[in-house]
This record gives structure tokens, sequence and C-alpha cells, in this order.
């Protein structure tokens, strides 16, 4: 199977889209482990490495986006939130063009330990006015939300990931800001996944397929603003729901997911993520088990959640 | 730009922008009266003899740039942005009232308002990616930011201020409104700040000191920062907080502090 983590994505498409004149991109001292060395290569007299300095990195890309430019301002997931008052306050409040995308997210910095893991940082993106919150699931869908962004005004919080996945999509999938992607049709169980998640929420529908349970999966790659429409239809249609993330079960996807169906349709709902804790080192793969990002435990929580309802 | 050296009409002018900045804050019943009345000759003399600016058109592309890091002292630009034509004077009297266009805090929602601040230590910043683009694409335009002095605690300040350096922005000014008080008490107990000026140095900058309260010695830093190539230009201006007004100035209460009716009264006939 061939396999593409979703900075490498980023990096080339950068370089794709790198003649446009209007951007900038922005990078604090990671630019080998973001790909933002790509662009930096092929476009030096538009590339800035402001040094290992957060909270500056989101004031000069203010400043850039002022005079009109497009900004690309990267770091792994967890420093972003060092200048998040800027990105709030300036950034956010002015609804300037600058695009934060982030790498190494959820647990994917894993042999670094809870110091390099960002499992918060939807919950805080999302709490913030005027910012998009988008987590590609695979390169292509990556691709195409770092393309999309350049056509689009305002702030976005766009969150990648260091390991290698599974190509989910055809290269000509037409990704849509805002639109819930629903990959697999089902009327007994919804699975709302978003990024890394979104490969084992598809490895769990075929293996319920097998008990007979039609599981629908839904790839919410944009978690802001939530397609509302298309997850109230799907949750209660299938009176029951599951959301699968890689990251803190307190303010993420599921929330965001659990908020919306609360006022509307409420249905019982089980959200997976990492719980009320910090990671730890460890192999990746080993950690999401440790964590219960597993396809046996959306399985798991997808028969206990149906019962529920019944 | 107007190189007359005739500074009387501005004298006039800043006695009007103090009378202006604590009426407003005394009808807002709050704000920053202290550190508002001390960057007042900075800021006329920038709107009035440096800028590159056209109130008629805020947003036009060749204008130099003018970022209020120090945020607390949005009634000293509201008052200039009024009296320059951005805004009518009858917004000043709705400072800080719900609905209102004047935000506590400069919003750039507010014409001539470049971007909005008010947490301290972000304005550098901001201003050095905007002098970025300029050379990026090779503009002509420059940009000035006004900073407080207790705001140089920040470690933003001084990333910014290495990058500044290091990318040569010589069309980057910052003054330093060096009024010696912050909030908590004299910014050399509080955190000390001296030597400031070598401070500047070491990071690679063009260093000026002026009285912030004498416009010809400001309005002479401002021309002298033009001639600096391969560094940005920092001005450290020495000025009263509460400038204007004899009981006000250095008291550190007048820093968050809006005026009573008699204290607004005696202070109007100061300014007279």
């Amino acid at each position: 199977m061939e396999l593409k983590s979703t900075r490498d994505a980023y990096g080339e498409t950068l370089k794709k889209v790198g003649g446009n004149k209007e951007i900038v991109v922005l990078d604090a001292d990671l630019s080998v482990s973001t790909k933002t060395n790509i662009f930096a290569k092929h476009f030096p007299e538009r590339f800035i490495d402001v040094g290992c300095a957060e909270q500056n990195l989101f004031g000069v890309a203010a400043g850039l986006a002022l005079s009109g430019k497009t900004v690309f301002a990267s770091t792994y997931a967890i420093f972003a939130s060092r200048g998040l008052e800027q990105i709030r306050n300036t950034i956010a409040h002015d609804k300037l063009n600058v695009k934060i995308v982030v790498t190494h997210a959820g647990l994917t910095n894993a042999p670094d330990g809870a110091s390099h893991q960002a499992l918060e940082d939807i919950a805080i993106m999302r709490a913030i006015p005027h910012m998009r919150v988008i987590v590609p699931a695979d390169a292509i869908e990556a691709e195409q939300a770092i393309t999309e962004e350049i056509h689009s005004e305002g702030p976005a919080y766009i969150r990648l990931n260091r390991a290698e996945s599974p190509f989910l999509f055809d290269p000509g999938y037409r990704y849509d800001i805002g639109r819930a992607e629903v990959l697999r049709e089902g009327q007994d169980v919804a699975l709302f996944a978003t990024g890394t998640m979104v490969s084992p929420a598809l490895e769990a529908a075929d293996q319920m397929k097998k008990a007979s349970i039609d599981a629908c999966v839904v790839d919410v790659h944009t978690i802001k603003p939530l397609d509302t429409v298309t997850i109230n239809q799907i949750a209660w249609q299938c009176g029951s729901a599951v959301s699968i993330e890689e990251h803190s079960v307190i303010g993420g996807l599921g929330s965001a997911i659990a908020e919306c169906i609360v006022g509307q349709h409420p249905v019982p709902m089980k959200i997976i993520g990492v719980g009320d804790t910090f990671g730890q080192s460890g192999e990746y793969n080993e950690l999401l088990e440790l964590y219960g990002l597993t396809t046996r435990n959306i399985v798991a929580s997808a028969k206990r959640i149906m019962k529920v309802q019944k | 730009m107007n190189d007359n050296q005739d500074f009387s009409e501005i004298d006039d002018r800043v006695r009007k922008i103090r009378r202006q900045i604590i009426t407003m804050i005394h009808k807002a019943g709050s704000g920053h009266p202290g550190g508002s009345l001390s960057c007042v000759e900075i800021l006329t003399v920038l709107y009035s003899r440096i800028l590159r600016h056209d109130p008629k058109n805020p947003d036009c592309e060749g204008r130099d740039r003018f970022i209020l890091s120090k945020g607390h002292a949005a009634p000293a630009l509201y008052a200039v942005l009024a009296e320059g034509g951005y805004i009518q004077d009858k917004e000043l009297a709705l400072l800080r009232k719900t609905g209102s266009l004047l935000q506590g805090h400069p919003d750039k929602k507010i014409p001539g308002v470049e971007v909005s601040t008010g947490s301290l230590g972000q304005g550098l910043s901001i201003a050095s990616g905007i002098a970025l683009s300029a050379k990026i694409d090779s503009r002509p335009f420059r940009t000035f930011v006004l900073m407080g002095d207790g705001e140089c605690d920040e470690g933003q300040v001084w990333e910014a201020a290495m990058l500044a350096s290091h990318y040569k922005l010589d069309n980057l000014v910052a003054v330093i409104d060096r009024n010696g008080l912050q909030i908590d008490g004299l910014t050399e107990k509080i955190m000390r700040l001296e030597p400031l000026s070598k401070k500047w140095t070491a990071f690679g900058w063009h260093v000026l000191e002026v009285d912030g309260h004498n416009v010809n010695e400001i309005h002479a830093a401002f021309k002298s920062a033009e001639n600096a190539k391969g560094q940005p230009t920092v001005i450290i201006a020495h000025t009263f907080k509460g400038k204007g007004v004899s009981f006000m100035e250095w008291i550190g209460a007048f820093h968050g502090k809006s005026l009573t009716e008699q204290e607004l009264e005696l202070a109007l006939k100061e300014l007279a």
C-alpha cells in the first residue's frame, strides 16, 4: 500500500503553488520537519525563518498579511499554542490571511513524548472566532485543503501529521471547505472521524459489515465551520454515533459534534480520543493502541452505543 | 510631506489633543490618560510632518504605516486621527461605549488604524512583517511603531528586535515612549530596562534618544532615521506620564484611571 504523510503533501503543494508571488512562507526553525524547506529552496526570496520564536512568527505573519500577502506560517502543532494570544488578538480578530499549518499533531511525535505531542490544539483553535479548523485525512485531501486556502479569505488552522498514512482519495477527489465527506453510506451507526482516524474508521466499517452492521463513515475534515446539516441528518438517521480523533476527548471533534446534535437531534454518542491526560514517549502505533485509537476500539464502541439506542 | 520647520502650530495642536484625551476618557469613565498624554508630541509630529498618508484614502497603497503597539494610548491616537480627518470629532465622545466605533483599544475597523492592538509587546512583530513585505516587493513606504517602555518587558519585543535587525529593516522606525512608569510602579523598580539604549544597540539597531516632548528633537530624529541604511532605527523618547497636567505628571495612579469632574475642570484650565 502506498503511504504518504500530510506534511509531505504540504511541502510539495507549497512548491507547486509557490510561483504565486503573493505567497510568503514562514517557519520557526523547524522547516526541515514541517517541509517548508522545499518552498525555501525554490523561493528563498519569499521564505522567512524567524528562528525559534513563535510569538514573533505569528506577529510577523500578521504584518505580511496586512500588506496583502497570503501567509503560510508553520511550526509543530504543540508550539503554535505558544503564540496563541497573537493568533487570537491579531490574526483571528482582524481576519488576516494567515494560514497556520502545523505538523506533528496528535501523538505522531511519539518518541519525543508529552512535550511534543499536541492533544488540545483543536479545542483551543476551535474556540477562537473567525478561525477555520481543518484536519485533512490523507495526502490528497491535504494538498487540496492547502491549495483551497490560497483562494479563501481569512485565517485557518490546518492540522497535519508526521506519520505516513494510506491514500483514501483518488486524485480526482474534490474537497470542499466546510463539507463533511460521506465516505461510506450506512444506516446502523454513524462513525465521524477526522485526520488520521478516518482510515481506521473505514476499517472498522469493513469489519462491522461482516457482522451485518452498516456503519456510515464520515470524514469531518472541517471541524470549523462544521457541516451541521450533514452531521445532524446522519446522526439522526443512524440513531447513534461515534466520533474518533487523535486529540483529547475534551473540546475536539467529538465536542463539536455533540454541540451540534444536542440542540437538534440528540442521539447516544461515544467520543473516542485520548482521555484527559498527557501523552508519553513510545512507538506511534503502541501509543495509538494504549489510548484506544484503534479499529478494534471503534468497532467495540460502535456496537456498545448501538445498544444504548435500543 | 511638509518640511516647514515652524512648529508653533503643532504646539497648539498638542494642547488641543491633550484636552480631547482627558475629556474623552472622562466621558468614558475609564481609560489610560497617563500613557496617552506622554505620547502626544510623538504622534502629532508623526501625523503632521512625517507620515505620508491621506485621510481621505486611508488604505492608499503607498502610505506609510503606523502601528500603536501601546494600544492603551488609544485616546491619543483617536484624537490625532480626528484631527487628521480620519474620524469625526463626535465619535470621540462615544469612546468605550457599547456599539461605538472607538473601542477601548485600537481596532482595525477604525479608519486609519492599520491593525488591532492592545495586548502589549506585539506591535513590533507586526510592523516588522509589514516592513518585510515592503522589502520583498521593493516598495518605498516606511513603517512606524510606537511602543511603551513597560511593554519592553515582553520577550516578543526582543524576538522582533532580533528579526528586524537580522533582515536589515531600515524601512522600520520604532519609537519607545520612555515615560518610566508601568502599572505596578517605576520601570526600574518593577523590571529594570536600563541600559535600554545599549540593549537596542546590541541587538543591531540604530539608536537615537530625544526629549519626547520637544517637537524639534522628535522631528529631527525621524529625519535622521531616514538616513540609517541596513539597520532599523529606534527612537527612545524620554517623556513624562501624564504630561501637560501638573497633578497628573509622574503619577502612577493615572495610568488607568479616569478624571473626576473637578480634576477635568482643573486640567482643562491648565491646557487652555
